[in-house]
């Protein structure tokens, strides 16, 4: 089960790992991604940290981490195919995973059901 | 005033249109309430023919008769006369930054081909479509460096030009960067000083090739181990220089800057200049600036854009790569107009000119009795002598004698009294040389 | 048309070439060691001087440009260049004039006539901007506002005042506004637009406190629109402590009716390229000259010129609370030249007709689009017209279509999507130098435009078709760059 942020982020967990994507919302926001700016492997974040950078032709979104955690995995193929974001942006375009998480911040996060309320009223 | 069209009958008719009874109205209605400021300080309008005059005389006050030695990287070159033509055209001239491609394709291809002129200069992958001179390019390379590394310092050589020295420091004073300079070593940078100072924040090293005292310096090993330190290596170079030289790139350099003013602008008092950057492909994302890619239309031909736009201001605002914003557009196609009329075999004809002219007045100055050679490295067109007296006194008399003998050093390096550093283009034949060396002679001679 | 793109470099035969040089007159350089020299020549063109000529004349033609064509890009202000400048600049006794000069004989002997060039220009602009002095060093806009925030952040470390970090900025402003403050030091707090157009007192009023360093405000506002409070804005931030900067891009809508200096600005840029008529030059070079109240004048640029009491004039570097060498030299010198002869040839009269006319023409565009378009803060303009595509945009046509169709039609158009608070924003500045005919047949092309777009809407998808590539697939360059080959 997703669960999202108000800066239209998800993140879904896979045992103890974190999977870290940019919303549906979003991606429809910024337009065609051009460019996936990715964190490092090995990188401790705190929630709220910006971990990633998400480029269109006319604009830049930094995506920050819906919870904290270490980067353990980025999505390489995005720097070559940022489109996958585009086609897929809650599945194959997720940007990467952490672990060492705390699942009470997970806990804390929108639902799907709220983040779509969340985004009627926004 | 001979430039705003409106007749009073249109001035009348708009203010009708506006519902306005007169322009106080009309002030009034945008809310400019403000009396009126008095603008007495201000002369009356002149017409074009005497403000010309009047420039004229003023151009007259300007000693450009001097038959010139000076340089300190800016350098008197010849230019053909097709290039500032070509740079005059007005559809290029009096446009603006090409926001809309489709009403822009010739701005947009001529800075791509300077682009493209640039990289094979510098050996590098990818340029900028310029910044505002030589100093400011070598400040955003150094702030490229600090973002690409996320390190907090820079190391410069002492043999880099004072001028682009004084701007970095001026620029960097209320920014979070430590500059470490390392002095020289004679006429040649301190190479095994300027690795030592490299540490696990330093985010670059900055030298310039040839550096200010002309010599040119083999920097491959320096390059090699500040990149094995995990910062860049940075390049300010003399572009007219690399038609012979080694090109940075191939030295390993992550970044190459320059004064372009060499390449067909004129020297202008100061400016306009040109700066040029180059960087790799993997730096592309973090230079400043504008740049221009190739890409199709909708119907699959080929055109240009202004292209990676999230990393400027107008979109990252407070986190651009740079507050830039133009270009010295027009400067950089009067580089690619220049770099196109002088043409490959003209270009390093240009140098080779250059050079041999330095050499053949080098030699003819150590033959006076007093003038001694100053550091025997490799030179490109620039050198430094020592004279048995001040340099800028020796200049004073030479300017008597109608010319522009060179710069002194001891302007810039305290303890260079003595020294002059002497350029020489291919615009000095060799009658000028003789009649130079022959004053300088008979100055240092009759001291 | 349709031809493929050639580039300079594909064109010309190998061995060919188009420059003259003289003959190698003394012995030929051989003494470079083998690990400096170049393996090959740069690969430079090979072409006649009549194909380098031929092919960057047929690119020029590709360009829109002042000259060409009429050119409303708001904020801009593409205003003729007289002819008679371009002559000036190019006079022997300023192109041929080396900077290092003055270092040769001290007090500027050898260069009065450039230095009178200098010192008369910065005269000018403190008269005519109501401010202590000028400096002419910022090499363009971005530059000027960079060296201003840098005098104000000198000012307060002059103090002592070490807590003066925040910039304010209002919603509307330039990208160039925060990127400068960022590149001066400083953080950036954002000052909203109230419904009026104006800055938004009371937030403003909250936003000030010790740690604000100053505001930086356009004006008149990005919107095109006179904020009737800039001068109480201006003193609450001084009681607040901060310094108010004015960014000049859009002076010529207030020149000779509005000295910044009256309002309570302490410092300010102004633009060259545009109030002041020098070429844009397809991005440049420009310049951005910054004028100062009193109290920042010790920490103005070096080097500065100075007139001695017997009428000639020289440069002076003592100045210890200086922020230093912002620029190589002393500007664009060039650029400063053109508008010297600008400013002489206005006058105190010219001056003034300059801000009458091009709020004229401005407001002339926005009453006769007003209907047809919205014009989101409804009130008298100053020097440009902000319009919003808003009623088009439901019939999916946007500001970006209405733009293309303007090339078709063939006008420059109108700078898009800008500022960022308007909705499908137009922002049209038409400036002093174009007759009522030509602001006629724009506004006519407008109003055809909104009856296609309800009509027609393919046919503004389209557009362009006139020209010669049709909308550009950015997302191709951005994705797969090819930036150089």
């Amino acid at each position: 089960m997703k669960r999202y942020t108000k800066d239209h982020e998800w993140v879904e967990l896979e045992g103890d790992i974190a999977v870290v994507g940019i919303s549906e919302h979003a991606a429809g926001e910024l337009g065609d991604i051009t460019f996936v700016e990715l964190p490092a492997v090995g990188n401790d974040v705190i929630l709220g940290d910006p971990i990633a950078v998400v480029e269109s032709v006319k604009a830049a979104s930094d995506v920050y981490a819906p919870i904290s955690g270490t980067v353990k995995e980025i999505h390489s193929e995005l720097e070559e195919d940022p489109g996958i974001i585009n086609t897929s942006s809650e599945g194959d375009g997720w940007i990467c995973k952490l672990d060492n998480i705390d699942i009470a911040e997970f806990e804390d996060l929108m639902d799907k059901k709220a983040y779509d309320e969340f985004l009627k009223e926004d | 005033m001979p430039y705003i069209p409106n007749t009073s009958d249109e001035t009348r008719a708009m203010l009708d249109t506006l519902g306005c009874a007169d322009i106080d109205e009309l002030w009034e209605k945008t809310g400019i309430t403000l009396p009126k400021p008095s603008l007495d300080d201000i002369p009356e309008g002149k017409s074009e023919h005497e403000v010309t005059n009047h420039l004229r005389a003023l151009a007259a006050l300007n000693a450009t008769n001097l038959v010139s030695f000076l340089g300190s990287g800016y350098y008197d070159h010849i230019v053909p006369a097709a290039v500032a033509d070509i740079a005059a055209r007005s559809e290029f001239l009096t446009a603006y930054t090409p926001y809309q491609p489709e009403a822009s394709q010739g701005t947009l291809q001529t800075i791509y081909e300077y682009q493209c002129a640039i990289c094979r200069l510098t050996g590098m992958e990818v340029a900028n479509a310029s910044m505002y001179d030589g100093g400011t390019a070598l400040f955003e390379a150094m702030m490229l460096a600090v973002r690409a590394t996320r390190r907090r310092r820079a190391v410069i050589s002492g043999a880099v030009s004072p001028i682009f020295r004084e701007m970095i420091r001026c620029y960097s004073s209320n920014l979070d960067v430590e500059l470490v300079e390392v002095p020289t070593d004679g006429t040649r940078s301190n190479h095994d000083a300027l690795v030592e100072a490299v540490d696990g924040n330093t985010a670059c090293v900055l030298v310039q090739y040839p550096n200010v005292f002309g010599t040119i310096e083999e920097w491959s090993g320096v390059v090699d181990a500040v990149r094995a330190k995990g910062a860049l290596a940075v390049c300010s170079a003399y572009p007219i220089a690399l038609a012979l030289l080694k090109p940075p790139g191939e030295m390993g350099f992550d970044v190459v800057t320059g004064e372009g003013q060499s390449l067909g602008l004129p020297l202008s008092f100061g400016g306009p200049y040109l700066g040029f950057m180059a960087t790799t492909m993997k730096l592309a994302r973090k230079m400043p600036g504008r740049i221009v890619g190739r890409t199709t239309d909708t119907t699959g031909r080929e055109g240009f854009v202004l292209t990676l736009q999230t990393r400027e201001q107008h979109i990252r605002r407070e986190n651009a790569t740079s507050n830039i914003c133009t270009n010295e557009n027009l400067c950089a196609l009067t580089a690619l107009a220049y770099l196109s009329c002088v043409g490959k075999s003209g270009f390093v004809e240009v140098a080779e000119l250059c050079a041999s002219k330095a050499r053949f007045a080098r030699k003819l100055l150590l033959e006076i009795d007093g003038i001694e050679p100053v550091g025997d490295e490799p030179f490109f067109n620039e050198f430094v002598v020592e004279l048995p007296m001040d340099a800028s006194e020796l200049v004073g008399r030479m300017i008597d004698k109608g010319f522009a003998a060179g710069f002194p050093l001891g302007r810039y390096y305290l303890e260079r009294g003595r020294e002059l550093l002497v350029a020489v283009t291919e615009k000095r034949s060799r009658e000028e040389i003789k009649s130079f060396v022959n004053a300088m002679e008979a100055v240092v001679t009759n001291w | 048309m349709g031809r493929d793109v050639e580039l300079i470099f594909d064109k010309g035969a190998p061995g060919r070439r188009g420059s003259s040089l003289p003959a190698m007159d003394v012995p030929k350089a051989d003494d470079f060691p083998e690990e400096l020299r170049r393996g090959a020549p740069p690969r430079l063109p090979e072409v006649s001087e009549l194909e380098a000529v031929r092919h960057f004349t047929r690119l020029s033609r590709l360009n829109f440009g002042v000259d060409s064509h009429f050119y409303p890009l708001g904020s801009c202000t593409m205003k003729y260049n007289p002819k008679f400048h371009e002559k000036i600049a190019s006079l022997y006794g300023f192109a041929a004039l080396h900077p290092l000069l003055p270092q040769l004989r001290r007090g500027g002997a050898l260069t009065q006539g450039a230095l009178a060039v200098i010192y008369e220009t910065e005269r000018l602009l403190s008269a005519i901007l109501g401010f202590e002095q000028f400096t002419m060093q910022p090499l363009a806009g971005a530059h000027g506002e960079l060296t201003g925030v840098m005098l104000i952040a000198a000012y307060h470390k002059d103090r002592g005042d070490k807590d003066r970090k925040v910039m304010l900025i209002p919603d509307a402003a330039h990208g160039t506004n925060p990127a400068s403050a960022a590149m001066a030091g400083f953080d950036t707090k954002i000052v909203p637009t109230d419904n009026d157009g104006n800055v938004d007192l009371e937030v403003l009023k909250s936003l000030l406190g010790p740690e604000t360093a100053g505001i930086m405000l356009t004006c008149p506002n990005t919107l095109g629109l006179f904020d009737p409070n800039t001068k109480e804005v201006c003193a609450l931030v001084k009681e607040a402590g901060g310094l108010s900067y004015c960014d000049g891009a859009n002076l010529n809508a207030i020149i000779g009716r509005v000295r910044p200096g009256d309002l309570g600005f302490d410092v300010m840029h102004v633009n060259l390229h545009k109030t002041f008529s020098t070429p844009h030059g397809g991005g440049g070079p420009g310049a951005g000259p910054v004028g100062v109240a009193e109290h920042l004048v010790p920490f103005l640029p070096i080097s500065r010129v100075v007139k001695r009491q017997d009428g000639t004039y020289t440069l002076q570097y003592n100045y210890p609370k200086s922020i230093g060498y912002i620029a190589p030299f002393y500007g664009n010198f060039a650029v400063i030249l053109r508008a010297y002869a600008y400013l002489l040839t206005l006058g105190r009269k010219g001056l003034v007709r300059v801000g009458e006319n091009a709020v004229l023409n401005a407001n002339y565009i926005r009453a006769r689009l007003a209907g047809k378009y919205e014009v989101p803060y409804d009130r008298f303009c100053t020097h440009e017209c902000v319009i919003s595509a808003s009623k088009q945009a439901k019939q999916d046509v946007h500001a970006l279509d209405i733009a293309k169709a303007l090339i078709d039609r063939g006008f420059h158009p109108p700078t898009m999507y800008f500022p960022l608070i308007v909705k499908e924003a137009l922002m049209i500045e038409p400036t002093e130098t174009e007759s009522k005919e030509e602001l006629d047949e724009f506004i006519n092309a407008m109003l055809e435009i909104a009856e296609t777009a309800e009509t027609d809407q393919d046919a503004l998808k389209n557009a362009p078709v006139t020209t010669p590539v049709s909308r550009l697939d950015e997302t191709l360059a951005a994705r797969k760059p090819r930036v150089a080959e």
